[in-house]
């Protein structure tokens, strides 16, 4: 079973600056509506990766990508992308949770507002959905109200994913979403990633193997801005074919 | 390979190897002993290789509970996972080879001192030897990880099944010829079956060693005499 491609990135190659390269030449394609896993040991440029796909690196001066991402066919690095729009297009979840210094309700409804007018009716019921979507729903729907500061760190995060999805993306990007969690709240986002990969294409970028190999179906890895290997994620946890990555999933690494 | 980051893995899986290969030594000589044992009716020797059982049992349930703590412990991937999967279905397939040379063991006991022992014996016997060379070399390819070596133990294992066609036909006609031997041929014919079996364990082993090496498995069918 193949899906069509969602995200294809062709020959990319990026710079912080300087002639030194981030990335070098990655090719890989993200299907539709499945999970793929980034691992590698860090400073590999498995983050670096991530954030080219929705272009935060255009945040930085001096910090360049060569090579092409096509998401849906259309290059995401062409000069006339709106990084807006396509910041809609492709979310993103990270390490740490970010919620916004205001109401539960409003940590949704915020970004909603942005690309769509709705009335409150409307925009009740999207943020409901959005806190269902993320698990969050039971947790919160009595305090709405409620800062969205004032949450455990499991649940701030799902929150973001709550606001990542409200916006109806389609890729959704996590850039170690579990790595502050504790084990049951982790469990529960695993469990979230696993619902949400019906509906929309995920990366991952985890330092957790045993992560990687649970939630995701392809996985990549990385080294020193190399995509070393790049398989399905029951191939290349059980018997990856280079030895770079053999050494690195058993811990023989260096 | 270059070792473990964490040395402490590195010995639990070297210690799980060190008790398969003890397992493999009891097994072989429990298997030879058992044979000599009936080809000679040999009751203490029967005895002997019957006692050594319970040794192998208890290492099987070592190699167990290790490769369970193992797995617990050190969440292992790749080569890692496949040599503990490996070491949990090589001492099962040992202990199994344990078991039927005890059988052969109490047969003998069984059998006793005085039986008649028919030609077919002769047969009986190039079996058990081409079963413990078998065993001796799917041992010796898991040490060594040596693919071809398994490969060719896998091929052998149709001369040990042909052999037993014509030992199964050997004791028939013996049992025909004079309804007395049916008892003792009955023994026999159940001890030509155990040492088809352990033919058997040898290529389930070396269908394990192709797992280690390669990650992948051998085609369900192997070649038939």
């Amino acid at each position: 079973m193949t899906s069509p491609i969602k995200l294809d990135v062709r020959h990319l190659s990026f710079y912080y600056g300087g002639t030194k390269a981030a990335l070098k030449d990655i090719n890989l394609s993200l299907a539709t509506n499945e999970v793929t896993a980034f691992i590698g040991p860090s400073g590999c440029g498995k983050s670096t990766l991530l954030r080219v796909f929705n272009r935060m690196f255009d945040l930085y001066p001096n910090q360049r990508a060569e090579g092409e991402v096509l998401l849906d066919g259309q290059n995401v690095l062409s000069t006339d992308q709106d990084v807006n729009l396509l910041r809609s297009r492709i979310g993103m979840v990270f390490q740490k949770p970010t919620p916004f210094p205001m109401t539960i309700y409003e940590n949704i409804a915020f970004g909603i507002r942005l690309y769509e007018k709705l009335s409150k009716s409307d925009m009740d019921e999207r943020v409901e959905q959005a806190l269902r979507g993320a698990a969050l729903w039971d947790e919160v729907k009595d305090k709405l109200t409620a800062s969205g500061l004032s949450l455990s760190g499991g649940q701030q995060q799902r929150l973001c994913i709550a606001r990542t999805v409200a916006i109806k993306p389609e890729v959704i990007l996590f850039d170690e979403p579990c790595s502050a969690l504790d084990p049951i709240s982790t469990a529960k986002v695993e469990e979230l990633i696993d619902d949400l990969s019906d509906r929309y294409t995920i990366a991952i970028v985890t330092h957790n193997m045993q992560q990687a190999a649970r939630v995701s179906d392809k996985t990549a890895f990385m080294y020193l801005g190399e995509l070393i290997e790049f398989d399905d994620t029951s191939k290349i946890f059980t018997s990856p074919a280079q030895q770079r990555t053999q050494d690195y999933i058993t811990g023989r690494f260096g | 390979m270059s070792d473990h980051t964490v040395k402490a893995f590195d010995k639990d899986l070297s210690d799980l190897g060190s008790k398969i290969a003890e397992m493999g030594g009891i097994a072989e000589k429990m298997l030879t002993d058992s044979i000599d044992a009936l080809l000679r009716l040999d009751v203490d020797l029967a005895r002997a290789t019957v006692a050594c059982d319970p040794r192998l049992d208890a290492l099987e349930r070592e190699v167990e509970e290790r490769a369970v703590l193992i797995l617990a412990r050190r969440q292992p991937m790749g080569i890692d996972l496949r040599e503990i999967v490996a070491a949990m279905r090589i001492a099962s397939d040992l202990e199994r080879v344990g078991d039927l040379a005890k059988n052969i063991g109490k047969r003998t006991i069984n059998l006793g001192p005085e039986t008649r022992l028919p030609r077919a014996t002769v047969g009986l016997r190039h079996m058990g030897q081409l079963a413990a060379l078998q065993l001796k070399d799917v041992l010796d390819a898991y040490a060594q990880r040596d693919l071809e070596r398994a490969k060719s133990v896998w091929m052998r294992d149709a001369e040990i099944d042909a052999l037993e066609d014509s030992v199964f036909r050997d004791l028939l006609t013996f049992m025909m010829e004079d309804p007395r031997n049916i008892t003792s041929c009955t023994h026999l014919l159940f001890c030509s079956k155990n040492v088809e079996r352990v033919g058997d364990h040898a290529t389930n082993i070396a269908e394990t060693v192709h797992y280690i090496v390669t990650g992948s498995n051998l085609p369900v069918d192997r070649p038939k005499g």
